[in-house]
């Protein structure tokens, strides 16, 4: 069955059966693979997206609940090759370890965000309730704070090295 | 860049790319000595790293071990990149392939042998020596790639340094002694001459390779010290890093598994014909212990399987569950262990804990091809020789004709370590079923929480005998559930210790959980510490204190910990603060935990410190990182976690029964480094031992109840 919905700004037709979830048209036929899967039950948070400026969590949600709407993943959170101010605020506060669960993080805090600009711990804890086993929250929290206050780039520097980083220390270069 | 060979990085030369190789350093630990090895290194096994610099001044480290967020990658080319002088912000890193030459058994050697270079005899502890039973391995866990692998970097940095110094004198027409080398710069002063390593690349390689480089002071360090962003995190925020699970292939099908419930059970029958009518799917496979369905999308492999009722048998083990298990354990104990008989007080405690899952958060995933003989694999793994050679094991297959791609972990906390890769085998399997169509298996988390390989459970039964003073005479436990030199050793200056272990065997499969042993004898002992102040009438922190004459390193983390707590100030009713301490993997962490117990039994861990002797930090924001993790995941654990077994089986299937910690429950965590200057220790597990025990022993101080038996949920902490 074709299903259209607008992914990162673009308009998609999926040829998928109407009750699969989300996360895997994102991943599977969309090659998206930035959504990540955690649970299949809307548990952990992994799989979050935004869906009309919502966080969602896409496991459980058949795309065709989703037809016609409009659909952002970490891909396309950046902005005209800008970074989005959680993203950076990740960089900035080296909130990721495993890095796993972080796309699903910054998804659910940027819609926090967006919503309220300078939230409280007591807005984190009930808006951002996904799983990092890694242990990060503290970190996110932090980030989250930064972003709210508006601080700026804590470390200049340390971002200009860690973007050059990014582009050198290419993770695919090594399958050669 | 084209196919990796052990030869075409070794020696000097042109590399594929185009650039120059300036050197490469393969170390080989010989006694008494560390000497480079030119030519033939690789064919020798055990290649370090090596280090290239390129014309446009690019400096690249290969590193032999994964990165799964632990940052060892990034305090490994900071390890060689201090040594080399280079300009950090030209630094870049790879990791190596899993190709044998990169074995880095010469890690676990260099700690077991009789003699050893006195900076790497140093390093000798017992988790290493438990790793280094692994012979053969690429392994990253043990909390071991910095400590391990490091001085292997830094001699390999040193060794560059020289030779690009040697090629810049040569250059200059100078002595050596005169240049001077910085940020990838060597410098004349006085003729006023100067080149970059880019510009000397080329001459540098042709100069021999020094066989004893010199190390620099520490004291002089630039790099080392000083907080680097790690190069894993850009690609971690913008979804571009891509994971096992993330892996695809032209042509490639998808598999979902459903394993035999209880270990060790077999397929005894299944009806493939529900699935084979679903659309998309292209076979369904019977494996011996499970049975896949192999689609044209993951999601209808899912839907697939789920139409199937496979039967399996329980391999005798259908009556086993926890209680039989822990009565088991009970059993084994016996009687308390006896104390001296001149004691003016005997205090008694069992303790216990569950099994535990790993659950990272990237379920297995693995994927693979078999064709003709040969296969590819591409896995997120901790340690990729191995990982191959269960693929190789699973194929019948000589482990030269499977390659495999370790991919970025989602998580690892040893789940994927050696002897741990069902998941690679399964998909081996598959795939050879399916030969040559390559296909992508991916567990479900039900299939990852009943399958894996638990923190054993375990108990304890511990006593202690106290003098008139109220200082211990003895104290001793019998333990079931596994403990080693490491995890059983105690700060304390206690004349007389009397540890057994007491066997009561189980088909649970078990294997290293963040911290191995330390998870539960950190638990044990620092409670059971706890519990000979309260006898003694002693504070916690002043009786352990007072106990560790002679370790000053000990004492030193606890009274920093202690200080950062602001302990002894007075708490309302219903707080408490509560201390621990554990040395694990060559690091001493302290910690101070403050909690809130309301009077319906509600709990609350507001604060953590954490003060912490790792001999000294390579990269001090992303060694904070990994203490603040090790709090958090010791902590979930320790408040929630609990695998329990009924019918043979593992209860709980996905994150709804088997919880985690989340934001609101996350404590604020601060970490301070103490800078002893002792041997480098390891960061990826000490900070979860002390955890558990902190918490408990705050517990007790805010309401008087004792928890002895974890996770904490279990426990009624109310003051009716």
């Amino acid at each position: 069955m074709a299903i259209t919905l607008t992914v990162n700004g673009q308009a998609r037709t999926v040829d998928v059966e109407p009750d699969t979830p989300l996360l895997w048209v994102l991943r599977d036929t969309l090659g998206l693979t930035g959504t990540r899967f955690g649970c299949g039950i809307a548990a952990c948070g992994a799989c979050t997206v935004h869906v009309d400026g919502r966080a969602v969590r896409t496991c459980t949600v058949p795309v065709s609940a989703v037809e016609g709407m409009s659909i952002t993943t970490i891909e396309g959170l950046a902005r005209d090759g800008r970074l989005h101010a959680v993203q950076q605020a990740w960089i900035d506060h080296q909130v990721p370890q495993c890095g796993y669960c972080q796309s699903g993080m910054i998804m659910a805090a940027s819609a926090l965000l967006a919503q309220r600009p300078d939230p409280s711990d007591a807005q984190i804890d009930a808006a951002v309730t996904n799983i990092c086993r890694c242990g990060t929250f503290v970190r996110v929290r932090r980030a989250i704070h930064a972003v709210g206050k508006g601080d700026a780039v804590a470390n200049r520097n340390a971002v200009a090295n860690s973007d050059a980083i990014a582009k050198g220390g290419n993770t695919e270069a090594r399958h050669g | 860049m084209g196919e990796w060979t052990r030869r075409a990085f070794i020696g000097a030369g042109t590399l594929a790319g185009g650039g120059f190789v300036l050197g490469i350093a393969g170390l080989v630990i010989a006694p008494g000595r560390h000497g480079l090895v030119s030519a033939d290194a690789a064919d020798k096994g055990e290649l370090t790293t090596w280090i290239t610099v390129t014309p446009d001044d690019l400096v690249t480290i290969l590193i032999p071990h994964c990165e799964m967020g632990q940052g060892s990658q990034t305090g490994l080319a900071m390890m060689a990149a201090e040594e080399m002088e280079a300009d950090w912000d030209r630094v870049r890193i790879e990791e190596a392939p899993a190709l044998d030459a990169y074995a880095n058994a010469y890690m676990l050697r260099a700690f077991t042998g009789d003699s050893m270079p006195a900076p790497v005899g140093r390093a000798l502890d017992y988790g290493a020596y438990r790793l280094a039973r692994w012979f053969g391995t690429q392994a990253t866990g043990g909390s071991l790639a910095v400590r391990g692998t490091g001085y292997g970097m830094q001699v390999a940095g040193a060794a560059a340094r020289e030779m690009l110094l040697a090629a810049g004198a040569e250059r200059f027409g100078v002595p050596a002694e005169e240049c001077e080398i910085a940020r990838s710069r060597v410098t004349h002063a006085w003729s006023r001459q100067s080149a970059s390593f880019g510009d000397l690349a080329k001459a540098a390689a042709a100069i021999p390779a020094p066989s004893s480089p010199r190390l620099k002071d520490p004291d002089a360090y630039t790099i080392r010290r000083t907080a680097k962003p790690r190069f894993d995190i850009p690609p971690k925020v913008d979804g571009s890093a891509r994971y096992g699970i993330d892996f695809t292939l032209p042509g490639m099908l998808y598999a979902a598994v459903d394993i035999a419930p209880v270990e060790g059970g077999r397929l005894v029958s299944v009806d493939p014909a529900p699935a084979r009518a679903m659309p998309g799917v292209a076979e369904v496979v019977e494996l011996e212990n499970a049975v896949a369905v192999v689609a044209d999308s993951y999601w209808r492999a899912r839907k697939a399987l789920a139409a199937l009722s496979p039967a399996y048998d329980d391999a005798g083990h259908g009556e086993v569950s926890s209680e039989t298990i822990f009565a088991a354990f009970d059993e084994a104990l016996g009687a308390a262990p006896e104390m001296p008989a001149d004691a003016a007080q005997v205090v008694t405690a069992d303790y216990r804990v569950p099994f535990l899952a790993h659950a990272t958060m990237e379920p297995m995933a693995c994927t693979a091809r078999v064709e003709g003989g040969r296969a590819e694999v591409w896995a997120g793994t901790q340690d990729p020789l191995n990982a191959r050679s269960a693929a190789a094991n699973a194929l019948d297959l000589d482990t030269g004709q499977v390659h495999l791609t370790n991919l970025m972990l989602g998580g690892g906390y040893g789940r994927r370590l050696p002897f741990c890769f069902d998941y690679v085998d399964l998909a081996a399997r598959i795939a050879q079923a399916m030969s040559p169509t390559p296909v992508k298996l991916v567990w479900s988390r039900e299939n990852d929480i009943q399958h894996d390989y638990y923190r054993p459970a375990a108990m304890c039964r511990c006593a202690g005998a106290l003098a008139d003073d109220g200082r211990p005479l003895a104290v001793g436990a019998h333990y079931a559930g596994g403990g080693d030199r490491e995890s059983l050793f105690m700060p304390y200056s206690i004349p007389d210790r009397r540890f057994d272990a007491r066997g009561a065997s189980h088909h649970i499969r078990e294997g290293a959980w963040r911290s191995v042993l330390n998870s539960q004898h950190g638990f044990f002992k620092e409670s059971f510490i706890d519990e000979l102040a309260h006898a003694a009438g002693r504070d916690p922190y002043e009786y352990r204190r007072l106990l560790m004459d002679g370790r000053p390193r000990f004492r030193a983390a606890l009274d920093r910990a202690a200080e950062m707590a602001g302990w002894g100030r007075p708490l309302p009713e219903g707080e408490g603060r509560g201390i621990a301490i554990a040395e694990s993997f060559g690091s001493i962490v302290a910690q101070v935990a403050h909690v809130a117990v309301s009077p319906q039994g509600g709990l609350r861990v507001h604060n953590v410190w954490a003060a912490v002797d790792c001999g000294d930090v390579v990269n001090p924001d992303s060694a904070a990182a990994q203490i603040e993790g090790g709090v958090v995941f010791g902590l979930s654990a320790a408040l929630l976690g609990e695998i329990t077994i009924a019918e043979g089986r593992v209860v709980e299937s996905n994150f709804r029964d088997h919880q985690m910690i989340h934001m609101a429950d996350a404590p604020d965590v601060r970490v301070e480094f103490i800078r002893s200057g002792e041997r480098l220790g390891g960061l990826g597990e000490p900070g979860v031992p002390p955890v558990a025990p902190a918490v408990t022993n705050a517990i007790f101080a805010a309401t008087g109840v004792r928890v002895r038996d974890l996770p904490i949920k279990n426990q009624d902490l109310s003051r009716a």
